[in-house]
């Protein structure tokens, strides 16, 4: 009789797949308990007043001009850290594709170098660097270009350098991936064609490079717009920002409701964000790895 | 006219050369521009003086003997340090399981990698904030554990991710036939997948201890008093003064960098030399 055997083979292989699956219990426990779990607390929390009742007037809140203009600080400062971002990750990620193998490694290293570094020790290299007796102003003042100290920091200037500064490599790694992947006979032949470099770049090696530039321009403006540590250092209280509001709401003024709602938003633009570039671009990952 | 279309292509081709000598240039400075700012705190930790100038004008040792002498530095590097090495053997554990479990269960993938990701795409100031509720009300704020935990959470993406790369260039007929011929699955996993992945999960234990080292957001919220992380007493210091002693405190964090990424480099090279001779 054949069936029972089959019955229990089929039995076998579902326990065998269960003990697979298994081994992701605490993995799916600990993101389950800790991520999801108080994620929907806070949504919860978003749709309460003050006295426990049901309303919207959080949301509403944020419509407010103290809270709208930290948004389009936000989106703003976002935009412009990665245009930032684009302008000096593309000839570097580029450049890193036409290196030798060793001294592309190398390159690569230096890339990878700052994501190994403390965000807030690199904040801190920013805040040195452009305070006002800081590395840029004693130049700026030593060699007469300006006779006085011009204010680099805590105010928007800092903030958007510093951001910048840290998101960098977000946008190079996927993109180098990208244009390594491109066949480099296209250029050889735009170039033995008479195309100059510019016109190789236009119509070649741009076009073909763009899904990598969008996924690390979307990686870096979605960070950007979660930003805390960086806005809030170099910032130094005149930049406000969306997370820098939450944390405010929670810390200053235990004003749970608020805060849930701007993380809310916060989470649903973010998510909508990638969403987008994954649905249209085929954004696949963050390109993070060790 | 063959001579002269020649010199039009070796002109195109030396235009070429050019801009790509062009280029270099602007990458050597992109680079300098990545690099160069953390290395000038290095400079700064050796200043004779009590405010960041530079060139600082004297030199001394000062700033490291206040960071060495200080009780509440140096429990708050300690507490850094014992978090990130529970933080990160625990996500190593957590996470290689998990990437293992996604490795054979392809069908699954989709849907596990999305949550297990979910720790590296929500904002962290979301992941504080609720943590921060949700421990007010287990009173685990402010607690080894609590910090701990959070950590591990947010270390877990780059654990499965760095594990889970590896796992899938690793064939996994090995590994069955180490089973048929009568291994248990444990046993064919720690002799036969183990050895071949160690140096991965190497580097993303050694990824997940910075992660967890570099995190000032979640432990600004759940991290304090006796139990407060450098990062979060050094974000403190950094709002209220600039004093050196947070560039001595820098620079150590700096050479431990260092000291991590050269591990997973090597690491890496290893693998990869591994794989090539086999």
């Amino acid at each position: 009789m054949p069936a029972p055997d089959a019955l229990r083979l089929a039995r076998a292989e579902k326990m065998h797949k269960l003990r697979l699956l298994s081994l992701s219990f605490p993995a799916i426990g600990i993101v389950t308990l800790m991520l999801v779990m108080p994620l929907f607390v806070l949504v919860g929390l978003s749709f309460l007043d003050g006295d426990g009742g049901v309303s919207l007037g959080n949301y509403q809140r944020m419509l407010r001009p103290a809270y709208y203009t930290a948004f389009v600080d936000t989106f703003l400062i976002s935009a412009l850290v990665t245009l930032i971002c684009v302008l000096l990750g593309y000839p570097l990620a580029y450049g890193l594709t036409l290196l030798p193998p060793g001294l592309a490694r190398l390159g690569i290293a230096l890339v990878l170098l700052p994501l190994w570094t403390s965000v807030l020790v690199r904040t801190y290299a920013w805040l040195i660097i452009l305070q006002t007796r800081g590395v840029i102003n004693s130049v700026l003042l030593s060699t007469g270009l300006s006779d006085q100290p011009i204010r680099l920091v805590y105010n928007y200037t800092g903030t958007v350098i510093g951001t910048a500064h840290i998101l960098v490599p977000f946008l190079v790694l996927p993109l180098y991936a990208s244009i390594r992947a491109i066949d480099k006979h296209l250029i050889y032949a735009s170039t033995s064609l008479g195309a100059s470099p510019a016109r190789t770049f236009r119509s070649v090696l741009l076009p073909l490079s763009l899904p990598g530039l969008f996924a690390g321009a979307t990686i870096v403006f979605v960070l950007s717009l979660g930003a805390y540590v960086t806005p809030a250092v170099l910032g130094g209280g005149r930049v406000q920002m969306w997370a820098m509001l939450i944390e405010r709401s929670i810390t200053l003024y235990q004003h749970w409701g608020a805060a849930s709602a701007l993380g809310v938003a916060l989470l649903v633009a973010t998510l909508s964000i990638l969403y987008a570039a994954y649905r249209f671009a085929g954004l696949r990952s963050f390109g993070v790895q060790a | 006219m063959t001579g002269a279309r020649l010199r039009a292509g070796t002109g195109a081709f030396g235009r070429a050369a050019t801009a790509r000598l062009a280029l270099y240039a602007l990458c050597t400075l992109i680079c300098l521009f990545l690099v160069a700012p953390t290395l000038l705190v290095l400079p700064m930790s050796f200043s004779g003086t009590a405010y960041l100038q530079f060139p600082p004008e004297s030199w001394s040792l000062q700033w490291y003997a206040v960071f060495f002498e200080s009780p509440v530095w140096r429990r708050a590097m300690l507490v850094s340090f014992q978090a990130g090495v529970m933080a990160s053997v625990l996500a190593t554990l957590i996470g290689t399981a998990a990437a293992y479990s996604i490795s054979r269960r392809p069908e699954l993938r989709l849907i596990l990698y999305g949550l297990f990701i979910a720790p590296m795409v929500v904002p962290v100031i979301l992941i504080a904030a609720g943590l921060f509720y949700i421990y007010a009300r287990l009173g685990l704020n402010n607690t080894m554990t609590g910090l701990v935990l959070a950590h591990t959470l947010l270390a877990l993406p780059y654990v499965v991710l760095t594990v889970g790369a590896a796992l899938l260039s690793f064939d996994a007929n090995q590994e069955r036939a180490a089973v048929s011929l009568g291994a248990t699955p444990l046993r064919a996993f720690a002799t036969v997948t183990l050895p071949q992945i160690r140096f991965s999960v190497l580097s993303a234990a050694l990824l997940a201890f910075l992660i967890s080292l570099d995190d000032a957001v979640v432990a600004l919220f759940v991290s304090g008093g006796h139990n407060a992380t450098i990062t979060r007493r050094m974000f403190n210091a950094l709002r209220d003064q600039i004093d050196p002693t947070i560039a001595a405190i820098s620079t150590c964090l700096i050479v431990l960098s260092l000291l991590l990424f050269a591990s997973t480099r090597i690491a890496r090279h290893r693998e990869a030399a591994g794989r090539a001779h086999a």
